[in-house]
């Protein structure tokens, strides 16, 4: 335990040890070390960003999706509407011109009466003549008579 | 302890005792072969293991510190990365606590300081008798394994710090700042200048001097402590070996730190004003 040139050695190992140190091991250490802190808290600014980001973004595709969802319904109601609207109208149509068809038919039946009885009345007519010719074995002039006959038609 | 056995008086002694080297008033240069030839040899002689010891540790220190910082990235850490950063930052921190100049020297030197010390002082955790023993299978004499129980060694480290406080002193407050404070504290008369200047020159110097014979008593008391137990027989020594060595894991670390702290402590007042 003499003091002696170990002290002086060991001052020189010292200084020589520290200045290493100072040159070679501490710049890198420290340099790699603060860059991943900045990279961490920038990773994490980014992180935050994100999701403040995807807050934003989630809030408008709500809104974006309950507008599309209103206007679907807006839609659906107008199309509801215009569809009963347009069966209301064909169904009003269809009566319509059921209603002429039957009108027409009605007169066309009026008519085919009118005429049938007509032709009936001529016919009967006739075959009145006929028959009067008959049981008078006798002509009667039809000029003559006609009045009588027309009559006679008439009361068929 | 080659051969005859020792009395235990003479195993302490060889335990304690450096590989020295040096000028021998009558041998000339060569190794002390026994106490009294290694104090003979007064101040020019130099201990061989302490110096072979620390700078080994030293050299261990700024390689793997060098390997991990050349190799170190700004991605995910390795283990050994990760290990060495925690290091890295727990005395960036301190300082950081402790050291309010501007000065780029205080970290790496903390760094250093902490580090070295504590891998010195880790050596203390091998066997007492393995490193004499083994050196004795070739023919070396005395190998005193712990740098730090040697005072050379801590007075050395602390007699680098004490040069760097005188210089800091001076660089930061010219050398009429300085003077002017040893001067005026703690009293600010100007009758009081001498008991001022023997109160501030006593404690100036007390602070290397406390700061290399704390290191050194603390891990000298403890390797008196493992050798003594060590003297004990080897079915029974264990039971005080291991927790005094486990004990000695706080004490190998809080060692460490307090030379460090302090020297950050010393070098923060040498930069500031008072």
């Amino acid at each position: 335990m003499n003091i002696n040139m170990t002290l002086i050695g060991q001052m020189i190992a010292f200084a020589i040890f520290v200045w290493f140190c100072m040159k070679y091991v501490w710049p890198p250490i420290s340099t790699a070390l603060h860059e991943r802190q900045k990279k961490i808290a920038d990773g994490l600014d980014a992180a935050s960003r994100a999701t403040r980001d995807l807050e934003v973004a989630q809030e408008e595709a709500n809104e974006t999706l309950r507008a599309s969802k209103e206007q679907a319904a807006e839609i659906l109601e107008q199309s509801h509407k215009r569809s009963s609207q347009m069966i209301e109208e064909a169904r009003e149509q269809a009566r319509q011109e059921g209603e002429r068809m039957i009108a027409s038919a009605k007169s066309e039946i009026d008519q085919e009466v009118n005429r049938a009885r007509e032709e009936l009345r001529g016919q009967v007519s006739r075959l009145a003549i006929v028959g009067a010719e008959r049981i008078l074995q006798s002509s009667i002039d039809e000029t003559k008579h006609r009045e009588l006959v027309d009559k006679l038609a008439k009361e068929l | 302890m080659a051969g005859n056995n020792p009395t235990p008086t003479e195993y302490i002694q060889h335990h304690l005792q450096n590989l020295t080297f040096g000028h021998h008033p009558e041998n000339g240069w060569s190794m002390a072969h026994s106490a009294q030839e290694a104090a003979d040899m007064g101040f020019w002689a130099i201990h061989v293991d302490t110096m072979g010891w620390s700078v080994a540790m030293g050299v261990l220190f700024i390689w793997l510190f060098r390997k991990v910082g050349k190799a170190a990235t700004t991605g995910v850490p390795g283990k050994l990365q990760s290990a060495i950063e925690m290091i890295f930052e727990f005395v960036e921190d301190m300082v950081r606590g402790a050291f309010h100049g501007k000065n780029t020297m205080i970290a790496p030197l903390a760094l250093t300081l902490f580090v070295w010390i504590f891998l010195m002082n880790l050596l203390k955790l091998v066997p007492v008798d393995l490193a004499p023993e083994l050196f004795a299978k070739f023919g070396v004499e005395y190998m005193k394994l712990v740098p730090t129980t040697d005072p050379n060694a801590t007075l050395g480290m602390a007699l680098g710090v004490f040069c760097l406080i005188i210089y800091y002193s001076i660089k930061v407050k010219g050398a009429g700042g300085f003077v002017k404070e040893l001067s005026f504290t703690p009293f600010n008369h100007w009758s009081l200048i001498p008991f001022n200047l023997v109160m501030e020159i006593i404690g100036l110097l007390v602070k290397p001097l406390s700061l290399g014979l704390r290191l050194f008593g603390n891990m000298f008391a403890g390797e008196v402590i493992f050798i003594l137990i060590a003297l004990l027989p080897f079915w029974v020594s264990w039971t005080l070996n291991v927790p005094w060595a486990i004990f000695h894991i706080l004490v190998i670390t809080l060692q460490a730190f307090i030379f460090t702290v302090l020297t950050v402590v010393y070098l923060n007042s040498a930069h500031e004003h008072h």
